[in-house]
């Protein structure tokens, strides 16, 4: 804030305080030339007004809010660019990236700042930190028997994760279902926290990149329905089988179940993250799909993911 | 004291008043009826009959709109048209801009029932109708100045009574805040953005809506107060001096409160302080109007036991204290960090919305109608009871019910287990808000079918035969 708009609040903001109190005080004296009680001697329409004292108690509760106010103003930001004598700022109000956060933090406590939201999340830290660290230094096949771990990181699920893969962690259309045994990366624990830590990046191009004509999409979704083991019009199938050998096999492999690696999905398990209808299988081909899940890390910490990916796995391995 | 005897009706130019007077009681009825439709639509989804344009996201603001700009304005319109008349015993200045002043709001609020279920809005809450109808605001907000401050140019009176100060007040400062924050850049007729963007269109936006408020459907409806309670009553003014302390003060005050509807946002640390104490001192102004108006009531309190009228805009007054001394706690940020987002601030406007603007409106306009149409007095002063209970009982469930269900979202979010998680999620508290949705739902059925009374009384009022309804001998002291 330049000095011009600090000076232009601050004279405007005590104008108007004083300006309060020099009205309040003005009318508290009877200086209308008519007895108290008696009648101001103008009439509108028939209404008379009288001129009655201010209630002493309203002006007391008048004046009561103004010096609450002046004293919350010298102690906190409020008075253009004066800081007020607390040096309370809520937060760090113009970070733009978590390394500026990180190194602002660093820096209110170097010079001594009392930035609350900094407080809270050491207070936070101090009090819930133990717990996460204890949980943090067990190994994640011993985690995935505790019971109280579990329901802590099922807690953070439904807070975190529930708003993609749903609250009974079921996913729905374009986020994949946490509770079957079909994994796009692979369902041990090490790659589920991998997954969640760093986040995924799923991406299908338009019919695989590959020269497939949109005649061919009708035979090339028929033969993925016999890959995951459904009813099919066999002759159908072969043709599309043609299409699958232009490439389809360098992602999802000779056999169609998929390269866990690449995330590329195993279309033989009947799992399907965009929905197995043939119609929503062409789909699926003529216009490709794209996926993401957000990296962890940053936003939760390791030893938060550590715990949800105890619970994460807990779902399909009871 | 006081009489009231017919004034020189002749003299005045009623038309406006009329016209404004009747739509009242139907903007009224169809703003009211859309909030109770979409109240139910919170326990009952499927009534939005999986129809775009009956979805909750596209009539909440039709209700917003309606009941605000709809219901609320044009009881201003009426009484501020009314007020200035026969305050300053003269007629309405420019007869012919005063009627295009009717007929272009009506048209204005035709284009919002129709663009808002349309889908067709600006984003901007109380502020969602696009360019070319804001623009058509400006135009006949522009020509309501010119009428009612040329009529107070051209008063024969020799002071400017002070309910003629408080529509002054609201008729500028709507002014000011429709224009500064609708302005945008047109894209296309239906869709343009606003000049501002991020930390500065919030402020921007909530100066305007805090403002609406406080200009609106505070400064104008104390307007009207300072006209229909000392008439009904029959009593003076309580203090010519207090009148002037709090209507400069509030004016002074309230520009400043917007930054509270920001608490806990990017908004800069010392704009949410400064909003946060000159919320605060506000407390008092508020309060000003309150005691000034039932302090009126001295030496007439008896009248409350018969005069169902008097009830109502006494009730109101008890309704605006509470909301007034409610806001400014609310403002202070301790509190909001519980209040905030919870249904405990949607109690809040309603208890000023039927509370105060809506039971202040209704009083005025049974006192109003029946001059109006030359009659002593409503059709049926039981319908005027019966209307005061349902309107005060909807009120009061309304409002308890949102304050429980509020104050439970907001403990409930803030609610921890002892390894830091929360302890609900965001779809456990809405399950535990079901029963208040519906207890809201019942207050507000209770205030629409008090509002059907009402347009049943007014018709017969209206239509009933000349000196058929004889204005009741006021009871002699024993």
């Amino acid at each position: 804030m330049s000095d011009f708009w600090s000076l232009w609040i601050i004279v405007l903001t005590v104008v108007v305080i004083i300006g309060c109190i020099v009205l309040l005080r003005a009318c508290s004296k009877n200086n209308t030339g008519v007895e108290e009680g008696e009648s101001m001697g103008h009439t509108f329409d028939g209404i008379e007004e009288l001129n009655n004292p201010l209630p002493k108690w309203w002006s007391y509760m008048f004046y009561i809010t103004i010096i609450f106010s002046v004293i919350y103003l010298a102690l906190y930001p409020g008075l253009g660019s004066f800081k007020g004598f607390l040096g309370w700022t809520s937060s760090n109000q113009s970070v733009r990236t978590i390394e500026e956060s990180k190194q602002a933090v660093i820096d209110a406590q170097a010079e001594g700042r009392w930035v609350q939201y900094d407080q809270e999340v050491k207070h936070a830290d101090e009090k819930y930190g133990p717990i996460f660290k204890a949980y943090a230094d067990t190994p994640l096949e011993e985690l995935v028997k505790n019971e109280e771990a579990l329901k802590v990181g099922g807690r953070l699920f439904l807070q975190n994760c529930a708003m993609c893969h749903g609250s009974d962690a079921r996913g729905s259309k374009g986020f994949p279902n946490l509770t079957d045994d079909a994994w796009l990366y692979g369902g041990d624990l090490a790659t589920i926290k991998t997954s969640i830590m760093n986040g995924r990046h799923g991406m299908m191009p338009p019919k695989g990149g590959l020269p497939i004509e949109d005649t061919e999409l009708e035979g090339l979704a028929e033969y993925v329905v016999k890959l995951s083991g459904r009813e099919h019009d066999a002759a159908l199938a072969a043709q599309g089988q043609g299409s699958f050998m232009k490439g389809c096999f360098a992602c999802h492999g000779m056999d169609g179940t998929g390269n866990k690696f690449m995330g590329a999905p195993n279309l033989t398990d009947n799992a399907w993250v965009y929905g197995g209808s043939r119609g929503a299988i062409i789909q699926s081909i003529k216009n490709g799909r794209t996926g993401v899940m957000p990296a962890w890390k940053d936003v939760l910490g390791e030893e938060k993911v550590h715990v949800i990916t105890a619970y994460v796995y807990s779902l399909s391995n009871k | 004291m006081m009489n009231h005897s017919q004034p020189q009706g002749a003299d005045y130019n009623y038309t406006v008043v009329r016209q404004f007077a009747l739509t009242t009681v139907l903007w009224g009825i169809v703003g009211m009826a859309v909030g109770v439709l979409i109240a139910a639509q919170l326990i009952w989804p499927q009534l939005n009959f999986e129809t775009p344009w009956l979805t909750y996201s596209r009539l909440r603001p039709l209700h917003t709109n309606a009941v605000i700009f709809a219901f609320g304005t044009s009881a201003l319109f009426a009484t501020s048209y009314y007020i200035v008349q026969r305050t300053c015993q003269t007629r309405l200045f420019a007869p012919k801009l005063a009627a295009f002043t009717f007929w272009g709001w009506q048209a204005i609020i035709l284009s919002a029932a129709i663009s808002l279920p349309l889908g067709i809005t600006s984003g901007k809450e109380y502020a969602e109708l696009e360019w070319p109808i804001d623009i058509a605001i400006t135009v006949v907000w522009v020509s309501y100045a010119v009428v009612f401050f040329g009529t107070i140019v051209k008063r024969t009176t020799s002071h400017i009574y002070v309910a003629n100060w408080f529509f002054g007040a609201f008729i500028i400062t709507v002014a000011v805040l429709h224009i500064v924050n609708s302005m945008a850049v047109p894209l296309t007729m239906t869709k343009s953005y606003s000049l501002y963007s991020g930390a500065v269109d919030a402020m921007v936006q909530w100066w305007y809506g805090h403002n609406a408020v406080g200009f609106l459907l505070t400064a104008g409806f104390l307007g009207m107060m300072y006209y229909f309670v000392p008439k009904q009553a029959g009593r003076p003014v309580y203090s010519y001096r207090l009148s002037i302390v709090h209507f400069w003060a509030l004016i002074a005050l309230y520009i400043w409160a917007g930054p509270h509807h920001l608490h806990y946002t990017a908004l800069p640390d010392w704009t949410q302080s400064l909003g946060m104490v000159m919320s605060l001192i506000l407390f008092a102004p508020s309060w000003g109007g309150m005691i000034n108006g039932i302090m009126t009531l001295s030496g007439a309190w008896h009248k409350l036991r018969t005069d169902p009228i008097l009830r109502f805009l006494v009730v109101s007054l008890s309704f605006y204290g509470m909301s007034t001394f409610e806001g400014p706690m609310m403002a202070i940020k301790t509190v909001n960090a519980l209040s905030h987002y919870t249904d405990w601030t949607v109690g809040h406007v309603h208890s000023g919305a039927l509370g105060w603007v809506a039971m202040v409106s209704i009083g005025s306009l049974y006192h109003l109608i029946p001059v109006l149409f030359g009659h002593g007095r409503m059709y049926s002063t039981n319908l005027i009871n019966v209307h005061f209970w349902l309107a005060t009982i909807g009120t009061v469930l309304y409002i308890v019910s949102m304050w429980i269900s509020g104050v439970m979202q907001g403990l409930m979010w803030r609610a921890v287990n002892s390894d830091g998680t929360l302890t609900y999620s965001f779809v456990e508290s809405l399950e535990a808000s079901y029963p208040f949705y519906f207890v809201r739902f019942l207050g507000g059925a209770f205030f629409l079918a008090g509002m059907f009374l009402m347009a049943y009384n007014v018709i017969r009022t209206v239509k009933a035969p000349k000196d058929s309804l004889p204005a009741i001998a006021e009871a002699k002291a024993a």
